[in-house]
């Protein structure tokens, strides 16, 4: 068995085993911490589809969460609690702004791209603050979660886990299929050599913002989810922090694997919750290990793992 | 007509430092290709060496000048110890790694400073306001920022168009690695580049500090309207980030004082200020992305790639 599949196996036990291991400690916390770290997993893998496969550096994928988020905190204000209308409302209005940005940022490069795309992100992010009936800078709390009739019960938080981790690994299942697929392929080839590919009749710009909706719509839900978890929303769920802190994910579980951004985002969640039980200051721990990263590590955590074909 | 007047130097006054902020990047971004997130934390060190060194020294001039070369210092150190080490990487790469050096500077500053922010007061004689027009007082200090900036990018202007310096720093821009075949110390001149570019920032976080209060994170909202700049002047272009700087400062400070009146005429009062308020501060990112969407890479392109 390679170390890659072993990890793998590994990181879904402990998730699956997750709510079992709370109930005999008696631990809520441990619920509240993981139903995150699934849930942020979500967002890393969607940011991971355009930047890890498709090339596409955003660094301005937070404002997904924060859209998918107010879509359920305004909607449940204004008395529609159902999720059966919250959630497709969170998905559809990400994928209609990324479909909008993406048609604009797709028209530039590099450094631009990254710049832009943080650009739209800061604007979302002023427009929640200037929404005084939602909270404006304070934030609103949300009194109900989702409702889906008798179907589920987001109320129970061991049913809301198992539905967050459900949602993440057929995420994952989807991620892998597209990349796999003929359209993977093109984003792929479009992400080593875009030149080339147009050259060969590809309209590369079509198939990017294809995937860049992709990935927006799967981050709505993501947001959804997270308004869900903590019962409330505020500008401060698309901070441009925040943004970093997917990119974070991402690159530490390594770009190029299935799993990355899951393994990406359970390490630095987790590390950064027991750095600061033990010190006051985890960044001093923290910064100076992102910028080991970014220096010495290729690949991220999936490429500690060995070589080997991946994705 | 006097109200406008005084935002419109307000407008400047924001422009100017944005300036000495954005010269930075954009050098650092044109010659040595690095996406350097940490550049708000020079500026928010220069503020606090500032702060410091002016209570040592009971003066606000010799703090200032002390904090300008304290925060020279850190950057070189800066470029030798991490930076360096980034050259040879990806963007995403830059992004992660100065990414960590943020929240490294910001738990720092936290450990030696405490969590409580810091107040650098100014000498009596600039404190009051002065009339500069029949009826329109405005601040001493506003003015000597307005100055001081001026002359410091007077002065980057001389070096960087005047100078041996400046001529490599520019050559840099357009093709560093021919610049390194023609046998210029190419590391020599990256080092000094960055610890220019960090004094830069330290001394626009120490001119503002008065006005602000220093505290940790100050650095973050004004890199990215920064950055804004950066890339409407065109990544590598000192010209093109005076005029984007001067632009973003005039649009968000006159945007700020004028859009909630003008929206009043139209809106009932409480969704006019909200509204505005939003509006105003989205303001430098709407022209951002229509000159990137007219121009993909900004108004005065340096690179020939």
């Amino acid at each position: 068995m390679n170390p890659r599949l072993a990890v793998n196996a590994v990181v879904l036990a402990v998730l699956a085993l997750v709510p079992v291991y709370a109930a005999r400690t008696g631990d809520p916390f441990l619920m509240t911490l993981f139903t995150r770290v699934v849930i942020l997993a979500l967002a890393a893998l969607s940011l991971n589809l355009i930047m890890g496969f498709g090339g596409m550096v955003s660094f301005g994928h937070a404002a997904y969460l924060g859209i998918g988020g107010y879509a359920v905190g305004i909607l449940a204000k204004e008395g529609i609690g159902s999720g059966f209308v919250q959630w497709p409302v969170a998905i559809g209005a990400s994928a209609l702004y990324a479909l909008a940005i993406g048609a604009l940022s797709l028209r530039t490069r590099g450094v631009y791209f990254i710049m832009i795309t943080l650009a739209f992100a800061q604007m979302i992010y002023y427009v929640a603050i200037g929404l005084d009936r939602y909270g404006g800078d304070d934030g609103l709390t949300i009194n109900q979660r989702s409702r889906f009739g008798g179907l589920l019960n987001l109320d129970n938080k061991v049913v809301f886990y198992y539905l967050c981790l459900a949602l993440l690994l057929t995420g994952i299942y989807l991620v892998w299929r597209l990349v796999n697929s003929r359209f993977g392929l093109v984003i792929r080839g479009a992400r080593s050599n875009e030149r080339r590919m147009r050259a060969i009749g590809f309209p590369t710009f079509r198939y990017k913002l294809v995937c860049f909706v992709i990935a927006g719509a799967m981050c709505g839900l993501a947001g959804a989810l997270l308004a869900n978890h903590t019962n409330f929303i505020s500008p401060a769920m698309m901070h441009w922090t925040r943004s970093g802190d997917l990119m974070i994910m991402a690159v530490l579980g390594g770009m190029q694997a299935m799993f990355g951004p899951l393994i990406g985002a359970m390490t630095f969640l987790l590390l950064e919750e027991q750095l600061s039980r033990i010190t006051q200051y985890p960044n001093l721990v923290i910064g100076p290990l992102l910028l080991f990263v970014a220096i010495y590590v290729n690949g991220g955590i999936d490429g500690l793992l060995g070589g080997g074909r991946r994705g | 007509m006097v109200y406008f007047i005084e935002q419109f130097l307000n407008g400047i006054q924001l422009g100017m430092l944005l300036f000495l902020l954005a010269a930075g990047l954009t050098l650092i971004f044109g010659i040595m290709d690095i996406v350097n997130l940490a550049h708000g934390s020079l500026y928010m060190i220069g503020a606090y060496f500032a702060a410091s060194f002016a209570e040592w020294t009971d003066s606000f001039v010799l703090g200032a000048i002390l904090a300008v070369i304290a925060t020279f210092a850190v950057g070189i150190v800066l470029e030798i110890v991490a930076i360096r080490r980034l050259y040879a990487r990806s963007h995403l790469d830059h992004v992660l790694g100065t990414f960590g050096l943020l929240l490294f500077f910001n738990e720092l500053v936290r450990l030696v400073w405490g969590p409580a922010g810091m107040t650098l007061s100014l000498p009596s004689e600039m404190l009051h306001a002065v009339e500069i027009l029949p009826g329109l007082f405005y601040p001493v200090y506003r003015l000597v920022i307005i100055g001081a900036t001026l002359t410091v990018a007077g002065l980057l202007y001389g070096l960087v168009m005047g100078t041996r310096l400046g001529m490599l720093i520019r050559a840099g821009a357009s093709n560093r690695e021919m610049v390194g075949a023609l046998g210029v110390n190419i590391k020599l001149l990256y080092t000094l580049i960055f610890g220019l570019g960090a004094a830069l920032a330290g001394f626009a976080g120490l001119m503002q500090a008065p006005i602000l209060t220093v505290q940790i994170g100050m650095g973050e909202n004004i890199l990215i309207a920064a950055f804004v700049v950066v890339t409407i002047g065109g990544i590598g272009s000192i010209r093109g980030a005076f005029v984007a700087a001067l632009l973003v400062g005039l649009v968000d400070t006159v945007g700020r004082a004028f859009v909630p009146d003008l929206l009043h005429v139209y809106l009932t009062t409480s969704a006019s200020a909200s509204l505005g308020r939003a509006l105003s501060s989205m303001m430098i990112y709407l022209v951002m992305a229509l000159v990137l969407i007219v121009r993909p890479e900004g108004l005065f392109p340096a690179t020939s790639k």
